[in-house]
């Protein structure tokens, strides 16, 4: 079997496959900005109410505590009525799930196929060894 | 002396000095993740509550004990820089190799940014407790990226003596504090009774709170980059990966107990540094200060230790030609990987300064993510294509299989965990990964020298 000969690869063309990879990152960290917000908040909006130690239902140890840190209820009910919304668009799962499933089924089958290559530059043939092996015994 | 060559292909053939021992391996690992417990950890008390964060600490805890042990395995038999690069070249294939290659330097180069930043906030933050309000962060920022890269620069001898040092301070500074808040007294210091709620959004959030559970962990198997700068890599590589995790095991435990007995959830959740906040509840000014050094080094134990981490990789990629050859050269007298090292500052800084920190953190765990979900494929393959009376191995693993399915199983759990606060960027990142791919198979894979990806003195692995 002839080994593969790989091509040269110019300075030029070396720092174009760098920037190429930087580029893709940096679309990658800003593509979400265009998307929807990932994470929304149930409750953005404090109320106009007036707010109190005992509306934001707090005990007296953690109201201490709050002060202890610098808070006051009011900017205490900013942290606290800030809260997460888990609900699942099911599609949405679907599809992360598909990606995730397909990215790793792509890179490992052209990852065997590469291999092979490689074991057989390496061992050389796999008939070859086989019979190799028979010779042996 | 090892037999690595500098360049991919070039004439020198220059080696890295092998002058590492255990405690640097401890160093390496334990100090790129330390500076998670000082904060980041404590995101998954927003997102499941203080038990749903704890919960998250062990579950988690247990992934990266799976790893710690997948990892001592093939590392002390795959003694080689690139770490889990070179595992993915011999075992899997080089499309898979080049992936991990870039989850490396993704993840380890986010980090380093995320650090930096972290140093420059503290600095803002101490110019403005003694009077010197609106001081700019970024310059420091540079400089600690600027000078941690002059030091790896060096030589990894001194860079890893230093993270030593500093990561063991940090390590001691959590053990202070724990110290310092009387847990023989509960409800003198630490009010656990008072302030431990019950799952504010029920078992959803325990699984969300995952995602952020990676951070008392994030990036210990980076103790393998060092394998092939180590005296002994089939006894330094074992003894320090996991003696690292047992360490981080324990900080993470007394830094959710701590926490937790002084601090609301809600607050707790979006603490920028709440261990420093912890102390100051105490309100023992030494232990203050002792936390304020600690949380500075652990992030620059951090930042030192991806640099590091992220330019062996890179270097790695460079001497088998996945990426420019460029890359993979090393200097003549330091013998460190002084082109990657090099390259990779101003892009470190760049992410830092992107103003991204949430994509940027996210980037960085959803890259280590994918890294171990290699591993788990990484491993079953291993032991069928190589078993144990085929080569001789520093160390095994106990149990095989059960921690790879263990691994597998939660790793897609966390992916999971991504989607629920990041879906988004959780399919942005992963675009860049199929189109980084694509671009690997249709245009790098032409330079690369097949039978020059694998380099061990295995026999033919079965099956192929």
């Amino acid at each position: 079997m002839t080994n593969y000969i790989p091509k040269t690869q110019h300075k030029r063309g070396q720092l174009f496959d760098s920037l190429f990879i930087l580029f893709l990152v940096y679309v990658s960290l800003y593509i979400p900005l265009f998307l929807e917000s990932d994470t929304k908040s149930a409750d953005e909006t404090t109320s106009a109410q007036v707010i109190t130690w005992e509306s934001l239902d707090v005990s007296p140890v953690e109201q201490e505590q709050w002060q202890k840190l610098g808070f006051d209820e009011l900017a205490a009910a900013e942290i606290i009525n800030d809260r997460f919304d888990y609900t699942i668009d099911p599609v949405m799962l679907i599809i992360t799930a598909l990606v995730i499933i397909g990215y790793f089924f792509f890179v490992l089958r052209i990852s065997d196929r590469q291999y092979r290559e490689v074991i057989a530059e390496k061992f050389g043939a796999a008939s070859q060894a086989n019979n190799e092996q028979g010779d042996a015994r | 002396m090892s037999q690595s060559t500098s360049t991919g292909g070039d004439q020198k053939r220059i080696s890295m000095l092998k002058v590492l021992n255990p405690f640097h391996v401890w160093a390496l690992g334990v100090g790129i993740v330390l500076v998670g417990e000082f904060m980041g950890w404590n995101f998954s008390v927003a997102k499941g509550g203080a038990y749903g964060a704890l919960i998250a600490c062990w579950v988690i805890g247990l992934l990266y004990s799976c790893v710690a042990m997948i990892d001592s395995e093939v590392t002390s038999t795959v003694a080689a820089a690139g770490g889990q690069y070179t595992q993915a070249k011999h075992i899997i294939g080089p499309l898979m190799a080049f992936n991990v290659g870039l989850y490396l330097v993704m993840a380890y180069t986010m980090l380093e940014a995320a650090d930096a930043l972290i140093v420059g906030d503290l600095m803002a933050a101490v110019a403005s407790a003694t009077g010197y309000a609106d001081l700019n962060p970024q310059p420091f920022v540079v400089l600690t990226i600027a000078f941690l890269a002059w030091l790896n620069y060096r030589g990894v001898f001194m860079t890893l003596t230093v993270n030593f040092v500093i990561t063991l301070f940090a390590f001691l500074a959590i053990i202070a504090l724990f110290i310092g808040s009387d847990p023989l007294n509960p409800g003198n210091i630490l009010k656990h009774s008072d302030l431990l709620t019950e799952l504010p959004y029920g078992w959803i959030g325990v699984v969300a709170a995952l995602q952020f559970g990676m951070w008392y962990y994030l990036g210990i198997e980076g103790t393998c980059q060092a394998a092939e700068e180590v005296r002994s890599a089939g006894r330094a590589i074992p003894l320090g990966t996991i003696g690292g995790i047992l360490t981080l095991l324990v900080a993470a435990t007394l830094t959710w107990y701590v926490s937790t007995g002084l601090m609301p959830w809600q607050y707790l959740g979006q603490a920028t540094t709440p261990l420093y906040d912890a102390a100051s509840i105490i309100g023992n000014p030494s232990l203050q200060i002792v936390l304020f050094i600690g949380t500075m080094f652990a992030a620059i134990a951090s930042a030192n230790g991806c640099i590091n981490d992220a330019a062996r990789a890179w270097f790695s990629m460079g001497r088998d030609r996945y990426m420019p050859t460029w890359f993979g050269a090393i200097h003549p007298h330091y013998r460190t990987p002084f082109r990657a090292i090099i390259f990779l500052i101003p892009i470190a800084v760049s992410f830092a300064f992107t103003g991204l920190l949430d994509q940027v953190i996210t980037f960085s765990i959803l890259s280590g993510l994918l890294g171990y979900t290699f591993m788990s494929f990484n491993m079953m393959r291993f032991r069928k294509m190589w078993p144990l009376d085929v080569i001789k191995r520093g160390y095994i693993h106990p149990f095989h299989p059960i921690p790879a399915f263990t691994l597998l199983a939660l790793c897609s759990v966390v992916y999971f965990a991504t989607f629920l606060g990041y879906g988004a960027s959780l399919l942005s990142i992963m675009a860049f990964y199929i189109v980084a791919s694509l671009w690997f198979v249709k245009r790098r894979y032409q330079f690369v020298k097949r039978g020059d990806q694998f380099t061990m003195p295995w026999p033919r692995p079965k099956g192929y």
